[in-house]
């Protein structure tokens, strides 16, 4: 028993016994959240840094305790206030926080690939907590560990994914998670935020958010990334609400017991109603809460690989 | 392959061990049960059965324990152990814990055991019980409290006990004599 893989770069380098694999980890480290003592010795010989390039909340502090609770060393790094200010570059940074003997990196960065280059370099393990617009593997681990909590196993359920397609690296892990596990996808946006030819990837189209909730077991909402979008994609926030936005009376109107997601932080109001957010069809915390374990599957898993530790 | 224990031996050692605890345990008030996964639970499973055939009126509190998370042979090579499902639905701070596992041979499984146990109260005592002593053996002092028999096997042979729900007989093994 032990992963295919040496780093978690992306879902799309792991073989579906990889992803069932965590999955089923996942489940025994919540029963582990759930005990009196939330801790496990497991990782007490292994460091980790948290290589924060990028903001996060749920992100960092999701990894920092699912380490914490496998009793792992763990070094918190954020950019601001870094020498990386002075014009350190990535694997520098990387390799003089590594030389003081760090086992694995966990990072984040804004350039698409920053981790996957890392790998190139550096000896230490490497989890991808998302790198600019490709991919956020963890999230899309914990959403389909929240989906299977929820419906059971996904082969052949119906998963929509609504909104700005075109940023959101959760976007891209889910499609490549949900697809291996026997999922149907479709996504769902404007088209100005659905990238050409996603098709080849496995999933369907859509530019109907109703056709598309009528049809789906599971609304996957997604925010806007006004960050990361250089021109106007579309006139107004407003507009984008009106037409795109799952709204209370929208989803009264589909009748039918949709489960809703959101990987976090939600524009309220915009691609999703507070009243939808907070109603007992969402499934946001548990999402949030499930994190924890599904990271910690990830760490123990990649730390059980012999080779893997300098 | 030989066989150390049948079918018809291993009742009567089971049956022994169960009246073994009454003897010490009594109505079992403040005594839970707990199997150690994977293996131990098999054997718990019978033990506890046999215990409520005997004392049908009290109903004994009984767990599985899965100790993968505590093993001290994380990184020592060798594919990593799947971890499997843990079942203590109720508190041990307090009890009397009685351990059950098949084997008992480094020692190790049981220090993990206990770390595991520790994280789910603090017990008045603990006590062990195993089917299988593997004597000379130990890399750690730990003795069991009960044993259904005790064998003297070289380092590279493996005892194993093979179960009626699991491999469709029941039997004790040795593997690997020449």
């Amino acid at each position: 028993m032990s992963l295919s893989v040496k780093h978690l770069l992306g879902i799309k380098d792991l073989l579906p016994s990889d992803i069932e694999l965590i999955l089923k980890t996942a489940e025994k480290f919540k029963e582990v959240l759930q005990r009196p003592i939330k801790k496990v010795p497991t990782l007490r010989d292994t460091s980790i840094v948290n290589l924060f390039f990028e903001n996060s909340t749920r992100t960092r502090i999701s990894f920092e305790l699912a380490e914490k609770r496998l009793s792992a060393d763990t070094i918190n790094f954020a950019a601001s206030g870094s020498s990386v200010s002075k014009g350190e570059t990535l694997i520098d940074t990387a390799k003089n926080i590594l030389s003081m003997k760090v086992d694995m990196v966990v990072m984040r960065h804004s350039a698409t690939g920053a981790p996957h280059f890392l790998a190139n370099h550096i000896n230490a393990s490497i989890v991808n907590a998302g790198d600019g617009i490709n991919e956020h593997p963890t999230q899309a681990l914990l959403d389909a560990f929240s989906m299977t909590e929820k419906l059971g196993n996904l082969k052949g359920k119906k998963i929509a994914i609504i909104g700005d397609i075109m940023h959101s690296r959760v976007a891209l892990s889910n499609i490549y998670c949900l697809t291996k596990l026997g999922a149907e996808v479709i996504v769902c946006g404007p088209p100005t935020l659905i990238p050409k030819h996603i098709e080849t990837l496995g999933v369907k189209v859509s530019y109907d958010v109703r056709k598309t909730l009528e049809w789906c077991d599971v609304a996957n909402v997604l925010r806007i990334q006004l960050e990361r979008q250089n021109k106007p994609l579309f006139s107004s926030l407003r507009e984008y609400s009106m037409y795109y936005g799952v709204s209370k009376s929208l989803l009264d109107s589909v009748k039918k017991d949709i489960v809703i997601m959101h990987p976090g932080p939600i524009n309220r109001g915009v691609e999703l109603s507070s009243d939808v957010a907070d109603s007992k069809q969402s499934i946001i915390l548990d999402q949030v809460e499930n994190g924890v374990a599904v990271r910690m599957a990830v760490l123990y898993l990649l730390a059980g690989k012999k080779d893997n530790l300098i | 392959m030989k066989s150390l224990y049948a079918q018809q031996e291993l009742d009567i050692t089971l049956t022994r061990l169960a009246h073994q605890l009454i003897e010490n345990h009594l109505d079992f008030s403040d005594t839970v049960i707990i199997g150690l996964q994977p293996r131990g639970v098999f054997l718990s499973d019978r033990i506890h059965q046999k215990l409520q055939q005997l004392l049908p009126e009290i109903n004994i509190p009984y767990g599985k324990l899965d100790i993968t998370f505590y093993r001290d042979d994380f990184n020592s090579g060798g594919s990593l152990h799947q971890a499997q499902e843990t079942q203590l639905d109720f508190s041990v701070s307090g009890k009397k814990v009685i351990l059950i596992d098949d084997v008992l041979y480094t020692g190790r499984s049981i220090r993990a055991g206990l770390d595991a146990l520790l994280d789910f109260g603090r017990p008045e005592h603990v006590e062990l019980l195993v089917l299988i002593d593997r004597r000379f053996s130990r890399e750690v002092p730990i003795q069991p409290d009960y044993v259904g028999m005790s064998v003297d096997v070289i380092n590279n042979q493996k005892v194993k006990v093979l179960w009626k729900e699991h491999e469709g007989k029941d039997e004790v093994v040795m593997i690997g004599t020449k």
